[in-house]
């Protein structure tokens, strides 16, 4: 295993203490289904002789009893992993390889080109310093190179490799060579794409992988594992960004002891340095950067730390500790790109959770603004995201976190969604700036409150959200309830679809996206007169857990009463009988 | 300054341990005695310095470890002050479940898959850390590090939850958990690398000493004590042997080699030609067995 080196054998102390320096390049293959990725990624394992022989053994029983090779290795066998993918002869997801050379180790995140997998790709890209484009030299750019590399555009890839793959099936022409690289320019410019390298190989027979193609005399540029092993490494690039740290976890193991512990996202930070805890915009000083293996005097990106600071100030998790000459900006609304990872569309109105560095905060995905056809890079008017869509909106946060535009840095502009109810993962999203309006509509702070306005009206102010199906008798019941509150001197108002839909909502339909907005507007409404001191009485069809939520989530947990009306169906309409409450129950 | 390739994964998996501390209520660190949970409780030390790490070690033992090994842990875990907690599934032990009786399959499925599942339900772990590597097995390329397990311990590799730049969902329901693989990243290569930078102490099976051991079905097996029943015309016999690997010893083939240093560890591995798991007699027992048994809740 390993690349062979004689040294291994005549000095292996020597050996170990030059490979303690090796560095670590993290890329992303990408390429269309046929384009031969998983060839190529097992040419490079075997290249890098990172096979044991029972590997190879495999590998040659494999290749017989399934490849597509015929005689030959069938290296894409290494790389396909689940026995579910192994008989479809396609991988799905994204598995991880890893070989290394005298000079560099290597992560490689291998992710499939099929359409459906938008997800699959960006998940990958997410964590890479460079990509490797593959181009079938018979087909030429398709459609799915220039998704693929629009894709690699949004998340930030810096350094792009387009490898021109199976030049022994085009003779080696240079004259397709030099067409292909001159369309692939031409597309790179307008995802605005910069660094790129072009390399003409064939994956299958080992050309320009290690050592220059005597087949391609016309081309003396890199091969592609020279390129590898000199590329720049993202972690270079971000010492120089200003100074990041993402609060993780506060470490107090005794009460002399309290550090900050985090991962650097980015910059340098020495002893002595002035910070600043954002969003609180407390000020201290750097006392100690505290490891087990002792001090340090300085801590760079990508070095997981623990800070002292020299006042006691209230720092928390999901703080972020900045440099005062370089802060992160603050705000609570952003415009930002996401990209929308779950079965179940995103629709504009809803909440949901938002995990950004070390934080999370509850958040509302506003106005969509538009949508990107990844195919023709058009932008397209939408209301709403389905799987594997990327679109443009505007976010806006319950409370304001500190931050940086994700083209400057991944980790504290790169930010994921959650479903509330399954918790899953939804979304990817990237900020790309925050909005001017957030930083300056500021609560205004008034003297006449909630709590003033309800005491002179002699009552506690509330929301009783009415739901149930249509029929079961809610406006009835809410227009009984309103009567009675009424007799006993109580100042109510009732929202119900006919002072509603008439007025608020009457540029509203009734498509689920159309519903959502009209519950959150009815929601925000409620939430005025509550703050107002009056007793809000509403009924609708809410049909939506997730908008009951947002409703509840508006007001304070003891002014909000969600009441289902349970009319059995065999009932007549007029002659309702039984009424169940439930404060906390969900409807259906 | 540029960081090497060690320094990057180590503060990638400080990092993960964090996460998981900060972003879960009852974590717990799978203990197994080898040079990857040496490296994994190493890494703990260091990730929550000065303080202690906030979890307990599990260990889910099957009696059929190497005594060194049983040795070696009960020192280690004194040494570092931590707590210690081991499980024996304990139908597994009334009905003397053994490899030899019961085969692989069995023996590990009863003991290490149920024991693991019944320990993780009795204390109520909602996130448990295990030293795993990618590169160990090919459905382990596709694991995520936050991976996430329904309330009856299933994975399901095609539903696993998209892991984007440093960010981990935790979250779950009541009853679902996580598995963590902090090591996801490195190699083998890496790990003993590092616990030759690091001066990590390792079970002393791994280097080369004369053992009691007999060849069966082409596999050189330690005779570490005398529940192991000898077939007819077995000798044990003594063999200047390591272990690349450690589990059961019934079930731990051994192999030749004088190396018994680091360095000559290291370097027989990068000398060698057969691959690390394959002294484990588990992955052999049909194709794609790791992903089977990982479905139904090995680690």
């Amino acid at each position: 295993m390993a690349h062979i080196s004689d040294m291994i054998a005549t000095d292996i102390e020597q050996y170990l203490k030059s490979h303690e320096l090796k560095s670590l390049l993290r890329f992303i293959t990408c390429g269309s289904v046929d384009d031969g990725k998983s060839t190529l990624i097992g040419r490079l394992l075997y290249e890098s002789k990172m096979l044991f022989e029972d590997q190879l053994a495999a590998l040659e029983a494999d290749s017989k009893k399934m490849g597509t090779q015929g005689e030959h290795l069938d290296f894409a066998l290494l790389v396909d992993g689940l026995t579910a993918e192994r008989e479809q002869g396609i991988t799905i997801d994204v598995a991880y390889r890893f070989f290394s050379t005298d000079r560099r180790k290597f992560i490689v995140a291998d992710t499939p080109g099929h359409e459906q997998y938008t997800r699959n790709m960006v998940t990958g890209a997410s964590t890479a310093d460079a990509a490797i484009v593959m181009v079938d030299a018979r087909k030429g750019i398709l459609t799915q190179t220039q998704r693929h590399s629009y894709l690699l555009s949004l998340v930030g890839i810096r350094h792009i490799v387009v490898a021109i793959s199976k030049m022994d099936l085009v003779d080696y022409s240079e004259k397709t060579f030099r067409a292909i690289v001159d369309d692939y320019l031409a597309f790179a410019k307008k995802v605005g794409l910069e660094n790129i390298t072009f390399i003409p190989m064939s994956a299958f027979k080992g050309d320009n992988i290690t050592t220059q193609s005597d087949n391609m005399p016309w081309y003396r540029g890199t091969t592609l594992m020279d390129y590898l092993e000199t590329v720049e490494i993202d972690e270079d690039r971000l010492q120089k960004q200003p100074f990041r740290f993402p609060v993780q976890w506060v470490n107090r193991p005794n009460l002399d002891f309290r550090g900050f512990t985090s991962t650097l996202s980015g910059g340098i930070i020495k002893a002595g340095e002035r910070i600043r805890v954002q969003p609180s915009g407390r000020e201290s000083t750097v006392a100690r950067i505290v490891t087990a293996d002792g001090d340090l005097e300085q801590a760079v990106a990508g070095q997981s730390v623990t800070l002292t600071l020299a006042d006691e100030i209230d720092i928390s998790r999901g703080d972020i500790i900045s440099t005062t000459e370089a802060p992160a900006g603050v705000a609570d609304q952003f415009e930002a790109t996401i990209v929308w990872m779950a079965d179940e569309a995103m629709l504009p109105g809803r909440r949901y959770l938002l995990k950004i560095g070390t934080q999370t905060v509850n958040a509302e995905i506003g106005h969509l603004k538009h949508k990107v056809n990844v195919n023709t890079l058009e932008h397209l008017a939408a209301t709403r995201l389905e799987l594997n869509e990327i679109g443009v909106c505007n976010l806006s946060l319950d409370k304001p976190i500190a931050f940086d535009p994700y083209k400057e840095n991944r980790d504290t502009g790169g930010f994921i969604l959650i479903d509330r109810m399954t918790n899953s993962t939804i979304a990817a999203g990237m900020l790309d700036f925050a909005l001017r309006r957030a930083s300056n509509i500021h609560m205004q702070a008034v003297d006449i409150n909630k709590a003033v306005r309800s005491a002179q009206k002699k009552q506690k102010s509330c929301v009783l959200w009415l739901t149930g199906l249509s029929g079961s008798g809610k406006s009835t019941i809410a227009n009984l309830v309103e009567k009675k509150l009424h007799a006993l001197d109580k100042h109510t108002y009732l929202l119900d679809g006919d002072n509603v839909r008439h007025g608020l909502s009457k540029d509203l339909g009734f498509t689920e996206t159309d519903r959502v907005e009209n519950i959150r507007r009815i929601a925000e409404v409620a939430k005025l007169m509550v703050d107002a001191g009056l007793i809000v009485i509403t009924a609708f069809i809410s049909p939506f857990s997730a908008e009951r939520r947002m409703a509840r989530s508006l007001v304070d947990n003891d002014e909000f009463f969600e009441i289902y009306i349970d009319t059995p169906l065999i009932l007549p309409r007029d002659a309702i009988r039984k009424v169940s409450t439930r404060r906390h129950g969900a409807a259906s | 300054m540029n960081l090497t390739h060690l320094q990057l994964l180590e503060a990638e998996s400080i990092h993960i341990m964090r996460e998981v501390v900060a972003e879960t209520e009852n974590p717990v660190m799978l203990y197994s005695i080898g040079k990857d949970s040496a490296v994994m409780l190493h890494l703990a030390m260091k990730a929550f310095y000065p303080a202690k790490p906030p979890f307990s070690l599990l260990h889910v033992d099957t009696t059929w470890k190497f005594r060194e090994m049983y040795e070696f842990r009960d020192n280690l875990v004194k040494k570092l002050g931590l707590d210690l907690i081991v499980h024996v599934n304990p139908e597994g032990l009334e009905k003397n479940i053994n490899p030899f009786t019961h085969g692989s399959a069995i023996h590990t499925d009863v003991m290490k898959t149920e024991g693991l599942k019944q320990a993780l339900d009795k204390y109520a772990f909602d996130a448990a850390f295990g030293g795993a590597r990618r590169d160990e097995e090919k459905s382990r390329a596709k694991e995520r590090i936050f991976s996430f397990r329904s309330a009856q311990h299933r994975w399901d590799p095609k539903n696993q939850r998209p892991e984007l730049w440093r960010l981990y969902n935790a979250r779950k329901h009541k009853g679902e958990s996580i598995r963590v693989f902090p090591l996801s990243n490195w190699t083998e290569l890496d790990i003993w690398q590092y616990i030759y930078l690091q001066n990590i102490p390792i079970v002393p099976l791994y280097f080369a000493k004369e053992r009691p051991v007999v060849e069966r079905d082409g596999t050189l097996i330690m005779v570490d004590d005398d529940r192991m029943p000898l077939r007819a015309g077995e000798v044990p016999m003594l063999r200047k042997v390591r272990f690349r690997t450690l589990g059961c010893y019934p079930l731990t083939g051994a192999v030749e080699s004088d190396a018994d240093t680091l360095p000559q560890i290291i370097q027989e591995m990068l000398l060698t030609t057969t691959s690390e798991r394959q002294g484990r007699v588990i992955d052999h027992d049909s194709a794609g067995s790791m992903e089977k048994k990982k479905q139904e809740g090995y680690f």
